[in-house]
């Protein structure tokens, strides 16, 4: 199966990248051909087969609920293109 | 041999007999990496100062007591996807090209409460997506055995920082294969453990359900030793396995007497180069003047390891990376003109295209329609390879393989074709797929003098087999810290 340029531009705004004309074209044929090889997976009859997510049955992974330090609001926004009062900055949302 | 040159034990032994100090070994390799560092272009930062001076710290403190622990006063290096505060953490991406965590990662912190010597942070693939290196954003590290090959991936920085002796040992990270088949590609040792052996908090995340830390090294007892030093629950990673403490190096020279050893001809498939097939064949025949037992086993399901993989590895980077978003940490691009088209301009800026292409590979598959023909379907894959795995282990105790396909390729040979660069894992993938450990070792030389690896696969957990089983082939092979051609000319 083949991927049209419909379809890279409607899974480009779910991962919200956006691509050139170019790009658009060249990735219909490189995920294209990714998916061709994978199509081989649906040769394989998994009906009755459960998913594995993870690998080891670790499951309910609990902890005592205790105050411990964490990091500072100052060491949280450090790295913040833009901050402001304590809190990162976006650009405005709702008019 | 020079000093840089020497395994982590060696200098164990001369830094306890007080015949060096930290200071005249760490001197070594920070010599070392000034004269070679620009051919190899390892690292991405370096730390050889701070290093200097935490070795002065350290020798001032050695000489008021008669005991230091292993790893005390090495040098060593970290992939650049291992969060060390203070010290900026890019993933090789300029998505967080000023990224400067506010935290550690734990292994990080394991290494410096064990007396590690930090070098500097080494060079992958951007957020580890590749085999080759060559998707970061800031330079190609070369192959030290030709320096126009690749010296593998994702953690090719770590597997030549070993190679060319500017590290004793580095720290990398697998997914896929990005411990083992750099390891293959540079003549170094390299293990994935165990799923969950060792903590992931402060890694950062590409495939959750794959990555694991593990070492570099020069050869087999310092895999040993670097594995003593991280291995250990951590509360910090949910994932992480509460398990009794085990010494690494108590039966690495017991040797392989009546060992189990298969083979399965699905490793041994179309695209070998014959003369890593030829070299596979030498180490079979050496494990039975060993006195292992080499046995027979086939998987039925091999073949749809790889699709799987990247169907799952996609997935859960494409969830994994939605967090680089411009608003909290790393880049944002500089002009946009709402809150989404913010989103838009960071992420298309800021990332790669490999990186782009795995966020869209990942995202088609896991998007409506399309979730269970591809992201369920390859969850069950996961199982059926599970299963092939225990039914192969059922007959054996370690399997042998080839680490990858062929020996380190041309740099820019695969680069125009992902597919083409994401068959060099075929032989890697399973193993992270099942969550099983495996090790890498050198077992040859091709025509070209390029390294040939070797990999040994074991059920969960059994690191302490593997190790045993490389350490005996390493000594009777004598292939053991083996010197790429940039250490004997420069």
């Amino acid at each position: 199966m083949s991927l049209t340029r419909e379809d890279v531009t409607y899974v480009a705004n779910l991962a919200r990248l956006e691509f050139s004309e170019d790009e658009v074209t060249a990735l219909a044929d490189q995920l294209g051909a990714v998916l061709d090889y994978a199509e081989t997976l649906s040769g394989l009859d998994t009906s009755h087969i459960k998913a594995t997510e993870h690998v080891l049955a670790v499951q309910n992974v609990f902890r005592e609920d205790e105050i411990k330090s964490c990091l500072t609001n100052e060491e949280a926004l450090a790295n913040a293109p833009e901050s402001e009062a304590g809190c990162f900055k976006v650009p405005r949302v709702m008019e | 041999m020079e000093l840089y040159q020497k395994t982590i034990h060696e200098i164990n032994d001369l830094l306890d007999k007080k015949e060096v100090t930290v200071t005249e070994v760490t001197q070594a390799v920070v010599n070392r990496i000034n004269a070679v560092e620009k051919n190899t272009d390892a690292y991405l930062s370096l730390q050889t100062e701070e290093a200097l001076e935490a070795a002065q710290g350290l020798d001032t403190e050695l000489s008021g007591r008669t005991q230091r622990t292993p790893l005390e006063g090495i040098p060593y290096g970290l992939k650049d996807n291992m969060c060390t505060r203070g010290i900026l953490t890019t993933c090789a991406s300029k998505m967080l090209y000023n990224f400067n965590p506010p935290y550690n990662a734990e292994v990080y912190d394991r290494l410096s409460e064990a007396g590690g010597i930090l070098l500097g942070k080494t060079n992958m693939d951007e957020f580890a997506m590749g085999s080759s290196t060559e998707n970061s954003a800031y330079k190609k590290t070369r192959n030290p055995w030709d320096l126009n090959k690749v010296p593998g991936g994702s953690s090719g920085g770590s597997a030549v920082a070993v190679a060319a002796d500017t590290a004793f040992y580095t720290l990398g990270s697998d997914t896929g294969g990005s411990i083992r088949q750099p390891a293959s590609f540079c003549g170094v040792v390299g293990m994935k453990p165990t799923y969950g052996l060792v903590s992931r908090y402060g890694l950062v995340a590409f495939a959750s359900s794959l990555d694991q830390i593990g070492p570099f090294t020069k050869d087999v007892e310092d895999c040993a030793l670097v594995l003593n030093a991280i291995v250990g629950h951590d509360a910090k990673d949910s994932t992480s396995l509460n398990l009794e403490k085990i010494d690494y190096t108590n039966n690495l020279k017991q040797g392989v007497k009546g060992l189990k050893i298969g083979v399965a001809k699905e490793f041994f498939g179309e695209g070998l180069q014959p003369e890593v097939r030829k070299s596979l064949e030498e180490a079979i025949a050496i494990y039975k003047t060993l006195g292992a037992e080499i046995v027979d086993v086939s998987f039925q399901h091999l073949d749809y390891a790889l699709s799987a993989y990247y169907m799952i590895s996609s997935a859960e980077a494409s969830s994994n990376l939605a967090r680089y978003d411009g608003i909290r940490y790393g880049f944002r691009a500089e002009e946009y003109s709402d809150l989404v088209d913010l989103y838009k301009k960071t992420r298309s800026q800021g990332f790669g295209d490999e990186v782009k292409r795995r966020i869209m590979l990942g995202t088609y598959a896991l998007s409506s329609g399309y979730y269970d023909a591809y992201y369920k379907k390859a969850m069950q894959v996961r199982t059926i390879i599970k299963a092939d795995f225990d039914q192969v282990f059922g007959g054996c105790d370690v399997l042998l393989t080839p680490t990858a396909p062929t020996t380190a390729f041309g740099i820019g040979e695969k680069t125009s074709n992902p597919l083409e660069m994401y068959l060099t894992d075929i032989y890697t993938v399973p193993v992270n797929i099942a969550g099983i450990p495996g090790i890498s070792i050198p077992c040859g030389l091709d025509n070209s003098g390029m390294p040939i690896g070797m990999q040994l696969l074991g059920p969960i957990l059994s690191e302490e087999t593997l190790l045993k089983a490389a350490w005996a082939f390493e000594q009777e092979s004598g292939l053991t810290n083996l010197k790429a051609s940039l250490g004997t000319e420069v």
